[in-house]
C-alpha cells in the first residue's frame, strides 16, 4: 500500500505514535453519499441525547 | 405583577429571557440588562476569523427582537447586586450603567423580584502579560474575530513568497475553551490548503491541557473499531494528519512581539516564535459586586474569588479524588438569596473537570471547565422554567439542569466547504464524567461518540442558521432544541 500521505510523519516523532487514517478512511470522510447516511445517523444520536438530557 | 430581571443578552440570558416572557405573558415584566445591542451567535466567529463569513452573518440587533417579545431590554451593563435592598430602596435591586440607547454613562437602579445572572465570561487577557498588548489576536467576539481574519490574510499573503509561523492555542495555564482554539487551527489549515500556501505555513497548537483532546473535560472515551478509545488518540491522529504540531502542557506566561514565552508542566521553559497568532485568554466573573442593605460589601458571600456567582454546588470537596457528579449544581440557585440564579458561564462550577495540575515550581496549569453553548442554553431554559414556576406559587426550583446529568452535542469545525468542509461531530453523555455510575471512563460510552467528516460541517452550518433564527424568535422558534 501507498504510503505518500505519510510522508511527513518523522520516525520516533510524536506524530508517528499516532493512529493515521487509511486513503479510503480520508475519503469517506467527504464522500457525499455516505456523508449523507452519516448525517442521518448523527442527527438521530444528538436527538436521542437532547432527549436523554432534558429533565 | 412580578419582575424577572436577567443580567446578560448572551447564549442562556436570552434563552431564560425569551421563554420566561413566552410563559409568563403580559401578566409579569421580564426585563433584559446587557451591554451589547447586537447578539452574536459566537461559535460562527470562527468562519469570520478566517473570512468565511462576514461580521453580519453572525450577530442581529436586540432591540427590535425584544420589542416583538415584550422583553424590557436595557442596554446597559450590571454594576451590584442589593439583594436586600438599600436604606433608601426597600426592593432588591441591581444598578446599571447605560451602554447605550442615548443614555450611555448614566447609572439606575433596577429593583428585581427575581434576577437571573448570565453574564458570561469576562476575557482576562490582563492575566498573561503581553497578551493585552495586541501581539496576537482572539475570536472570542465577532469584533476580535474581524480583526484576526485582517491579520491572518496579512500572513496569508506573505506566505505566498516566505515562510510563515503561526500559533494557535491558550494564552494561559488556566484557560478553557480549548475547542474554539481547535476550531480555528483546523480551518487556518483548511484555508492555507485553498490558498494554495499550506507549504509555507509553519502551523503549532500550545495548550494547558496535560494531554490533546482533553478539552477540558479531562477528554472522554469513544468507541471505534472494537475497542474504547481515549480522545487522545484521535486528536493526536487528527493533527498529525493535518501536518500540525503541538506543544501541551503549557503555561503561556510572557507575550513578545512575534515571541510566547511558557511554562511546561516538567517545570521547563521555552518560547514559541510567531508571525501570527491566536490565543484564548483565561476566563473570569465579570467583576459584579454586592452589597447589603447597610451598604456593606457582601460580594464574597454571592461570589467566588473568580467573580463567578455560588450556585446550590458543594465548593468543599476538595482534592481530585473526592470528587464526585453530586458536586456539580442542579437548580442553580444562590443559596443565600432563593430569588437569584445563574447559568451558563456565570455560575461558579465547584472545581475544574480535568485533574488539576502543576509544575514542579507550583504553577498551576490544566483546563478549567468548559460551559459550552447547549448546556448553557439547557441552563437558562431550566431557571427561566423554576422562576415562572415560582411565580405562579412553586416554594422552591422546579427544574434542573445538572452538567453531570445532562449530555452535550458538540461539533467542532476542522474547515469550511459545501463539499470539502469538514466537522469533528461529538455527543457526550454526561458532560462532567460521573465514575460511580459508569466506572472507568466516567461516562456512557453508547452516548460518548465522535467522528470527522463532512456531515458534521452540514450539521455545523445548519445550527448556524437553526440558532440565529431560533435566537431571532422566529416562526417555530420553540421547537428548535437548545
Ligand atoms: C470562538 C468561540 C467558539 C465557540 N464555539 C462553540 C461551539 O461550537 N459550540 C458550543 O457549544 N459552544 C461554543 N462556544 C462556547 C459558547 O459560546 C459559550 O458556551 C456560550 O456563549 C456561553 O453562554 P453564556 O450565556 O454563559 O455567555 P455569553 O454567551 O458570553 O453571554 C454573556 C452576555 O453577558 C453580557 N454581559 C457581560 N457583562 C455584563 C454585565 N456586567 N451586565 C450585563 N450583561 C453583561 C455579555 O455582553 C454577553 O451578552 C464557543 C465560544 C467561543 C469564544
Amino acid at each position: 500500500m501507498a504510503t505518500k500521505h505519510m510522508e511527513h510523519i518523522q520516525p520516533y516523532s510524536p506524530q508517528a505514535g499516532t493512529m493515521i487514517p487509511t486513503k479510503f478512511r480520508k475519503f469517506l470522510r467527504t464522500c457525499v453519499l455516505w456523508q449523507f447516511i452519516r448525517f442521518i445517523a448523527i442527527n438521530i444520536k444528538m436527538t436521542l441525547l437532547i432527549l436523554k438530557s432534558h429533565h | 405583577m412580578a419582575r424577572l430581571v436577567v443580567m446578560g443578552g448572551g447564549v442562556s440570558g436570552h434563552t431564560a429571557a425569551t421563554f420566561a416572557k413566552k410563559w409568563l405573558g403580559n401578566e409579569h415584566e421580564v426585563v433584559v440588562v446587557t451591554p451589547n445591542s447586537q447578539w452574536n451567535w459566537i461559535p460562527s466567529n470562527i468562519w469570520v476569523g478566517v473570512g468565511e463569513m462576514k461580521k453580519e452573518d453572525v450577530v442581529f440587533p436586540l432591540a427590535p427582537v425584544y420589542e416583538k417579545a415584550g422583553i424590557d431590554y436595557r442596554q446597559a451593563k450590571a454594576v451590584s447586586l442589593h439583594p436586600s435592598g438599600s436604606e433608601k430602596n426597600e426592593k432588591a435591586f441591581i444598578t446599571i450603567e447605560y451602554t447605550g440607547q442615548g443614555k450611555e454613562g448614566q447609572t439606575e437602579e433596577v429593583t428585581y423580584d427575581y434576577l437571573i445572572n448570565a453574564t458570561g465570561p469576562k476575557l482576562n487577557f490582563g492575566a498573561t502579560p503581553g497578551l493585552d498588548q495586541g501581539y496576537t489576536v482572539s475570536v472570542c467576539t465577532a469584533d476580535h474575530a474581524v480583526h484576526a481574519n485582517e491579520e491572518l490574510q496579512k500572513v496569508f499573503e506573505k506566505a505566498k513568497t516566505q515562510k510563515q509561523k503561526i500559533l494557535i492555542g491558550t494564552g494561559h495555564g488556566m484557560c478553557t475553551c480549548q475547542g474554539a482554539a481547535f476550531e480555528y487551527i483546523f480551518n487556518i489549515e483548511h484555508e492555507a490548503k485553498k490558498a494554495g500556501i499550506r507549504d509555507n505555513l509553519d502551523i503549532k497548537w500550545i495548550s494547558n491541557e496535560s494531554f490533546l483532546g482533553d478539552f477540558g473535560m479531562g477528554g472522554m472515551h469513544l468507541n471505534v473499531g472494537g475497542y474504547t478509545a481515549s480522545s487522545k488518540i484521535f486528536a493526536e491522529s487528527l493533527y498529525s494528519e493535518r501536518k500540525l504540531e503541538w506543544v501541551i502542557g503549557a503555561h503561556v506566561n510572557k507575550v513578545e512581539a512575534g515571541k510566547a514565552h511558557y511554562e511546561l508542566l516538567d517545570g521547563t521553559a521555552g518560547a514559541e516564535e510567531f508571525d501570527f497568532a491566536m490565543l484564548i485568554p483565561p476566563f473570569a466573573g465579570v467583576g459584579l459586586k454586592a452589597f447589603s442593605k447597610n451598604g456593606d460589601d457582601i460580594t464574597a458571600d454571592i461570589f467566588a474569588p473568580n467573580g463567578f456567582m455560588k450556585v446550590d454546588a458543594n465548593y468543599n470537596a476538595g482534592a481530585y479524588e473526592n470528587w464526585k457528579a453530586s458536586d456539580w449544581p442542579r437548580t442553580l440557585q444562590n443559596p443565600t438569596y432563593q430569588n437569584i440564579f445563574a447559568v451558563g458561564i456565570a455560575f461558579a462550577p465547584p472545581h475544574p473537570i480535568s485533574k488539576p495540575m502543576s509544575s514542579p515550581n507550583g504553577t498551576q496549569i490544566f483546563p478549567t471547565p468548559p460551559r459550552t453553548g447547549m448546556p448553557s442554553a439547557m441552563m437558562g431554559k431550566a431557571v427561566a422554567h423554576s422562576i415562572v414556576d415560582m411565580i405562579h406559587g412553586a416554594p422552591q426550583p422546579t427544574h434542573t439542569a445538572c452538567m453531570s446529568e445532562m449530555g452535550a452535542a458538540c461539533v467542532a469545525s476542522a474547515g469550511k466547504g459545501f463539499f470539502t468542509g469538514t466537522a469533528a461531530a461529538m455527543t457526550v453523555y454526561p458532560v462532567v464524567p460521573d465514575f460511580e455510575k459508569y466506572p472507568g471512563v466516567g461516562r456512557d460510552i453508547s452516548m460518548t461518540t465522535g467522528e470527522i467528516g463532512l456531515a458534521g460541517h452540514w450539521i455545523k452550518h445548519l445550527l448556524h442558521f437553526a440558532f440565529l433564527w431560533k435566537a431571532k424568535l422566529k416562526p417555530g422558534w420553540t421547537l428548535i432544541p437548545e
